[in-house]
């Protein structure tokens, strides 16, 4: 790892000066992606501003229909929240299989759809929820806020405080892990409003990063079924493609998982 | 440089060290605690496991300066002097182990997750899940597992 300066920022107002200070500084989270990216001198920040500790962008709440989860928030925590499990259980299920249970005990929310990997799975469930993200500046629609792999619609020094959604009638998440590195080749959430409206969201395939599937949108809408799922054609052209599978394999491995992912949420 | 200070297994600790520094090598090159073990480097194998207020986490991903102010137990922690911890002795009770070096995150995530689970809890399924972030090259895991069902029952 190169060098880099430390610092811990107890609040948002705090961090964001501390990054206007440094010359190449980010935002540390759980550091579960960062700080292994670090020591392969892969990336090499001059100044990390950690803002785990800042209180009010940690916790849970649910407050009727609205969910709102802080930006700090560990995937261990959002697996084992009681409150969740009754308003959204596919988000409690979706949590408590990334990585391993040290990578959950440190990783959060925040830094998961920050990063924007490709392969990660908050952004499926982030983007297929219509959820909003609540940063230090502004609020931002998932469908403005994932711009293709590892990018998003932040500015350096926005930090994103909470994910905020309303909870759907159903939902679920499938995903195929590769057997090596347990990262989604590819997942699928699927999610009913209360309106009957269905969003579709897949993570780990796609070349650009996460992205919508309205060719199942518009099939759940009339026939809830794994079968109405799982019979969209997917176009492989659009799909990653790497020594783990090839495109084609991964446009099928989505519709399997998007028919999962009906089945899970009943 | 910075002086990063904690508890570890119950003593106050402080060092100067490079803010760059992983808690891992804070463990092992300051404080000489070289029972956390660095197997890959890169996260996955969980031989660096150690407890950061009460929660497992691996000590190669994580700064020393994130863990500054914590409360922080490595495998030299858990035995009360010559009494070893349940897990610990259920480990050597069932041929946990073989050339041991993955033996420390083990133990250190087999505590985690009975504190988690409780012992009357945790069947072979959830154990085997659990250890999803710690990889064993020689024993093909029966007999970890084996031991931390014997452990969990003995914990309750």
């Amino acid at each position: 790892m190169y060098e880099t300066k430390y610092h811990r920022a107890s609040s948002t107002d705090e961090a964001v000066k501390l990054i206007g200070g440094a010359d190449d500084g980010k935002f540390l989270g759980g550091g579960q992606t960062l700080i292994p990216t670090m020591k392969q001198r892969l990336a090499a920040p001059s100044d990390l501003i950690d803002v785990t500790r800042i209180e009010a962008m940690n916790g849970v709440t649910v407050d009727g229909g609205t969910v709102t989860i802080g930006a700090t928030t560990t995937h261990a925590e959002v697996a084992g929240n009681g409150d969740l499990a009754k308003a959204c259980g596919a988000v409690c299920d979706l949590a408590g299989h990334i990585g391993d249970p040290a990578v959950r005990a440190m990783g959060t929310i925040g830094g998961s759809i920050a990063n924007n990997d490709p392969a990660a799975d908050y952004p499926a469930a982030v983007l297929a929820l219509g959820a909003q993200i609540m940063t230090t500046k502004r609020t931002i629609a998932a469908d403005d806020f994932f711009a293709g792999m590892f990018e998003t619609a932040l500015e350096e020094d926005e930090i994103i405080t909470a994910v905020t959604f309303t909870a759907p009638a159903k939902a679920g998440y499938a995903k195929f892990p590769n057997p090596a590195s347990r990262y989604a080749m590819a997942g699928v959430f699927v999610a009913q409003a209360g309106d009957g409206s269905v969003r579709v969201a897949v993570t780990g395939a796609g070349s650009d990063g996460v992205f919508r599937h309205e060719g199942m949108e518009a099939a759940l809408a009339g026939d809830w079924s794994a079968a109405a799922a799982s019979g969209q054609d997917v176009d492989a052209g659009g799909m990653l493609e790497d020594i783990h599978a090839p495109a084609d394999y991964r446009a099928n491995l989505v519709k399997v998982m998007a028919g999962r992912a009906v089945e899970k949420a009943g | 440089m910075a002086t990063v200070s904690m508890t570890v297994n119950g003593k106050e600790v402080s060092a100067d060290v490079e803010d760059r520094t992983l808690l891992v090598h804070y463990l092992r090159e300051n404080l000489h605690l070289t029972g956390t073990h660095v197997g890959c480097d890169t996260s996955q194998c969980g031989a660096c496991v150690v407890h950061v207020d009460g929660k497992a986490v691996k000590s190669c991903t994580m700064l020393a300066a994130q863990a500054a102010g914590s409360d922080v137990t490595t495998i030299e922690g858990l035995a009360n002097g010559g009494d070893l911890h349940p897990v610990q002795a259920a480990f050597k009770e069932n041929h946990g182990l073989q050339c041991g070096f993955c033996t420390p995150g083990m133990i250190m995530t087999a505590v985690d997750m009975i504190n988690r689970h409780g012992g009357k809890n945790l069947d072979e399924a959830t154990i085997r899940a659990e250890l999803e972030g710690n990889l064993c090259r020689c024993t093909g895991y029966h007999n970890i597992v084996r031991s931390i069902e014997a452990a969990a029952k003995a914990m309750g």
